[in-house]
Parts: C-alpha cells; structure tokens; sequence
C-alpha cells in the first residue's frame, strides 16, 4: 500500500499540450505503470486528439466520465491555473496535484475557500496537493509529478517535504543507504496550498507499509510546528526532521512565496525546537537525514 | 514588491480612504513650494525610504513655517537614514513627502494580510497605534482586535463593528472607522496586496479618521495583471545585483558572509547556506537557479556572486533531476573560464548524468575541488578559504 496513490490510479492530465505539460507527462508515463495510469488529458480546443497516445478531452468532467480518473495533475500556466484547480474539484476529483509554480495568492486564496464552501454544502471533497509542488510519487508504481523517477527505491519509509530538490535529497540519502520508500510527497512551497504537513503525517501513520518517515519543513508559516504538536500525541513510528532557512534573513522571501519569516515562532530555530519537543529526531545536518533514520529503525 | 508611503496614501484615497493632504518631492525648493501650496502654518516633511522606523531614524520632522520646512528638506533630502530595517549603513534619502500636519486625538493600528492557517485574509487592529506592532503583540497581545475574512464574502458590517468596537473608537466616529476599514479589505483584495498597513490610523479632534502612514507589501505573482501597482516600483530602493539577478530569473539575495553558494531549487539553497554555517563559515548569498539553468543562466549568477567583494570561495550544489549534471558542469566550466574564476570553488553534483558532469569537470583542467555530500562540499569549501 502507500498513501493517495498507486499503480491503480486513473489520472487526468489538465495542460497536457504545453511545454511543460508534456515534457513531464512523457516522464510519467515511462514510469513504473504510468502508461496504465495516464489515461486522459485537458484542452478545450484540442478535444478528440491523442497525444503520447492519451486521448484529449474537452474538460475534467467528461475526462472523468470517459475514463473513470479519480486524480488529476495540473500544470496550467499560473494567470488560469487556479481555475484549473476548481475544475478538478467541481468535477468531484479525489485529489488535483497542481505544480504551477507564481499562482497569485489572492486567486489561492478564493479557490481555497470555494473548495471549504462546497464542502461545507455536503458536497465532494476534493483534495489538493500544491500548488507550487513537485507532486507525488510510489515508487515502482506509480509517479505524478516532476521528480526524477530514477532516485527512487521501493520501500517502508515516507517522505514528505515542501521543497522539491530537498525531497530529492532525503530520497538520494535513503536509496544510498539501501532503504527504499513507501511514499515522497512534495506539498509545495507556496503560503495558500492544500495538504500540509499534518496531513501527510496523518497518512503515514495509518499507512501500514510505512515504518518511519522524514519530514522537512523550511521557514514561514506555522505548519510545520503544527504538525509536530499531531504528532507528539498520534504519531506511532520514528520521524527525522529538518528545517531549512537557519541562516535566512527575517522578513526577505527566500525562493518560495512562503519562505518568509513574518514573527518569532516561525523561523527554523523556533520549528526545531518544537519538533524536538514533539519526539522527533531532528537535525541541522541535511546531510545526515537518512543516517539518523536508520539509526532509528 | 514594496512602495512608498506617499505612494500607499495615493492608492487609499482611490479606494476612498482619508488622508492628510500631501506633495511629494525630489529637492528642498519643491518642498517649499508644496508647503506654500498645501497652505495652513503646520507641515510634516517625511523621508521617504522603503524601510519602515523613519521617524525613530530623524526622518520625520514637523515644520511651523516655511523657513523650518526648508531646514527640514535639507537635512532629510539626501542623508543616510538609518532605521532597525535598514541596516547599519542606511538608505539614502531621495524623496520626500510634505504634508498637512494632522490634529492628533488618537493614534489607532490596523492592517490586512494573508493568513496561512484559516487560509483567509486577516484584519487586524489595535487602540495602540504610533508603535511597533510587534512589541504590542508581544507584551499586551490583548489590545490587537482580529477578525478573519472569507474572501467570498468580504468584510461584513458585524466584523468590521466588531474592530471598531474593540479598539475603542467614539461612538460618533464609528460609521466612518467601519466605512475606513471596509475600504481597506477592498484595496488589499483588488491591488494583489500582501501586506497593507495604516500606522497610526488615526482620530482627529473634530472626529474624522485619517491615514496617517500607509505601508503595502504586494504579491509578486499578481503583478502581471497590476500594471498601476508596478508603476510605482522605485529600484533605487532594490538591491542591485538583486535586480540583474531578476532578469536571468534567478532567484538571489545578498548575505553577510564569504561563501558564495550557487542551487538548484530554494529549499536546497537554504539547507546549503545552513550546512555553510554549520561547519563553520557563513553564506553570502541565497541564490536559487531553479529548475531550467542553461550555461547562460550558470555564468550570470556566478558573475553576479563574484560582485560581492567579500566572496572567498564558492560552493555549487546541484541536485540534477530535470535538470542533467553535464548540463550544469559545463556551464560551470565556461562560467569558471569566462569570469576568471580566482576564488576556490567546490562542486556537489548528485543525481541524473552525475558521473558525466563529474568527468566534465576533471577534464577542464581547472581547480574544481568535488564532493559528495552537502557536508563534505561545506567542510571542503570552509577550509579553502581559511
């Protein structure tokens, strides 16, 4: 098992014919089952065409309705990528991935609130991964996402990170040292997104094919800290943590939209602390992540 | 993105919120001119930097005639206003703002932004206005007021009561409190705001609410669509290399320290600074060369790490996903080449082609010490500039 997705997931791709829609979904498709997985693809002007041998439909819904996808994985340039999002969840999707990197945060901020809205109505809850985001992979079943396939091992241990290259990192680390992983999931380094830490955590813990898990966090906002307080009192197996941004300047946005240190408690010092308190073994040595794990299992 | 204060009172009074009457100025005899004009016997001539902390810094003065607004602009126009935002060397005064001096009864705070947590935007307000908010929020948390508003529903008239009532404005001047803070919502929504603050707002002795500072930060991912808002971008008050970086889409931000490190991806290029510091030196730059580098895109940011004089060596840290390590290596290469690379440099290359980058690299016949690890990169590049 593994947590979101496997090689049984039907998945949409919404921005299939740009550059970077189709760069990736190549990727994903010669990946593990990926050409089982990537059954249709989104473009209103390119209806009733086939790329990679996908076939194209005019919108999520009937993408749904044609191929019985349940997932979706976005890349729409950042001015409509929003209204992509809402796309996925009025079309009563699972889960939309979306890895747009420069979506205004106010347009976020409205699609996040339609999504509780139409919750709160009793409607589907759609989730949302991203955006800003490497996406998710399990390895040898299934990849959606940007993330280099090859890094990845099959394995009992999670990962899950707000930046993409330092999933890459810990996942290097950890297929170095022989132990696989069950799942590595990129929540995205923007400050309005969907599953946050406390999320993925929750996952794993009930995941019975996770035995451990890393979690990196960098500066800004409060999830990280968050998520340690679930997890002091939830989390039954070992985690690593690792905090980015020690020597980050407060106030100055270091890359990602929300890396950006706006009080006291939210500054990589102040999450490591917290972290420790909560039972994790945590780490200023990004170096060291997967050593500290093993010597934990 | 960030403005000037006259350039925030601009945009409140287009979404309908008060504020002294004010000119700004670029010399010391427009200054003048801009008091006569104003008219009235009280003027405020204020600095205008980025920063915040101006008044604290001796950049705010009040004027009682036209020979003190002189004396004023004088003496701001051009200094090196030092404030607890600047740094020790300052900012350079290059503009000034002359306004009306107020009638002060009652100094208010109130601010919009972005809450990650509710995911809504968050007005906040407090009775102590004039101070820095932080230290309110430290030591007597009690007098900040929060509500939190659903951006499809806006700030409601119970909300922004609920403000009003909390910070304690007269009866008699709730109407306009509530109207001001309404407004407020409206312009940190349809401007892309990300920070929009009035410190102090305030009241005046006849009851009318005022803005009396205004400082708006702006999301740099709504630009594309608020062209008004870009207007008023003032480089002068940027880092330089900060903007050359911007052109090449790097991601870049200058530090104190003597490494220069180069990454792909900002949650790497910060666990790098840190490894920097963790064995013993300290960064000089943050600088991200995201997922698509290109042999240009390599030797610009190295150019623009090698500005900084205080760089005794460089690390590159490369995780090669998308992005191949013979790619990177040769752009290494020619950057190292093409810059004169006289520092030492040590390269961490790890992932997709890693052994062909790593070839690439031993066979330019330049002084390219390799490593591993983040740590092992770090603990080499600490020692070659020791």
């Amino acid at each position: 098992m593994s947590i979101l997705i496997n090689k049984d997931t039907k998945i949409i791709t919404q921005g299939i014919t740009g550059k970077t829609g189709q760069f990736h979904t190549e990727k994903c498709i010669e990946y593990a089952n990926g050409k089982a997985c990537f059954v249709a693809g989104v473009n209103p002007k390119k209806a009733g065409e086939r790329i990679f041998d996908v076939p194209i439909f005019a919108s999520v819904r009937e993408a749904k309705a044609q191929t019985g996808a349940t997932v979706s994985v976005i890349y729409v340039p950042p001015a409509g990528a929003a209204d992509a999002i809402w796309e996925a969840c009025e079309a009563d999707l699972d889960l939309a991935i979306c890895i747009t990197e420069g979506i205004p945060v106010r347009d976020m901020l409205i699609v996040r609130n339609k999504m509780k809205q139409k919750e709160a109505k009793g409607g589907k809850k759609t989730l949302l991964l991203g955006p800003n985001c490497p996406g998710l992979i399990t390895p040898d079943e299934v990849k959606i996402g940007i993330m280099p396939g090859h890094i990845h091992r099959k394995g009992r241990i999670g990962v899950v990170s707000r930046s993409g290259t330092l999933t890459y990192e810990a996942v290097a680390q950890l297929t170095e040292i022989g132990l696989g992983q069950s799942s590595a999931v990129g929540i995205g380094g923007d400050p309005i997104n969907g599953l946050k830490h406390i999320d993925i955590m929750q996952a794993l813990n009930d995941d019975p094919d996770t035995d451990a898990v890393i979690m990196i966090g960098e500066i800004g906002g409060p999830d990280e800290a968050d998520a340690a307080r679930w997890c002091k009192d939830n989390m039954k197996k070992p985690i690593v943590g690792f905090i980015a941004g020690v020597t980050a300047p407060a106030g100055k946005r270091m890359g990602h939209a929300g890396a950006l240190i706006s009080g006291g408690a939210d500054t990589a010092d102040a999450k490591l602390a917290i972290m420790e308190e909560c039972g994790f073994k945590v780490t200023r040595n990004p170096s060291e992540m997967a050593k500290l794990l093993k010597a934990m299992l | 993105m960030k403005i000037h204060e006259y350039q925030g009172k601009e945009i409140l009074r287009k979404f309908g919120v008060a504020t002294p009457r004010g000119i700004p100025c670029f010399s010391v005899d427009e200054a003048v001119k801009a008091a006569e004009q104003l008219g009235g016997k009280i003027w405020v001539v204020k600095a205008q930097i980025h920063a915040g902390g101006r008044g604290k810094g001796g950049g705010v003065k009040l004027a009682k005639s036209l020979d003190e607004v002189r004396a004023h602009a004088n003496a701001i126009l051009g200094m090196q206003l030092k404030t607890h935002q600047t740094g020790p060397e300052g900012q350079k005064v290059r503009r000034l703002l002359v306004e009306d001096g107020a009638d002060i009864k009652k100094e208010y705070y109130v601010a919009a932004l972005t809450d990650r947590a509710t995911q809504k935007v968050a007005i906040m307000a407090s009775s102590e206005g004039g101070m820095d908010i932080e230290e309110v929020a430290h030591s007597t948390p009690e007098k900040i007021i929060k509500v939190f508003v659903d951006p499809l529903v806006g700030l409601t008239d119970a909300q922004a009561k609920e403000l009003a009532d909390g910070i304690g404005v007269p009866a008699a001047s709730q109407a306009q409190a509530i109207d001001t803070f309404k407004k407020l919502y409206t312009c940190y929504m349809e401007t892309d705001a990300s920070l929009a603050e009035i410190n102090p707002l305030i009241l005046e002795g006849n009851g009318n609410i005022k803005a009396l500072d205004a400082k708006f930060n702006f999301d740099s991912n709504a630009l594309y669509r608020q062209q008004e808002i870009v207007a008023y971008r003032d480089l002068d008050e940027e880092d330089a290399d900060e903007i050359e970086a911007s052109k090449f889409d790097l991601a870049y931000i200058s530090l104190d320290g003597n490494i220069g490190c180069l990454v792909n991806g900002a949650g790497l290029a910060m666990a790098t600074m840190d490894t920097i510091k963790l064995f013993g030196a300290e960064p000089a730059n943050f600088l991200d060369v995201g997922g698509g580098a290109t042999t240009e895109k390599v030797t610009e940011a190295f150019k623009i790490m090698l500005k900084n004089t205080k760089v005794k060596g460089i690390l590159v840290n490369i995780f090669g996903g998308i992005m191949k390590c013979d790619t990177i290596a040769n752009g290494v290469v020619t950057a190292a080449r093409e810059t004169h690379l006289a520092v030492p440099l040590v390269v961490r290359m790890k992932g997709t082609n890693e052994d062909l980058g790593k070839k690439i690299l031993a066979e330019s016949g330049l002084p390219i010490i390799t490593a591993d690890t983040m740590a092992e990169a770090a603990t080499k590049i600490v020692a070659a500039v020791k």
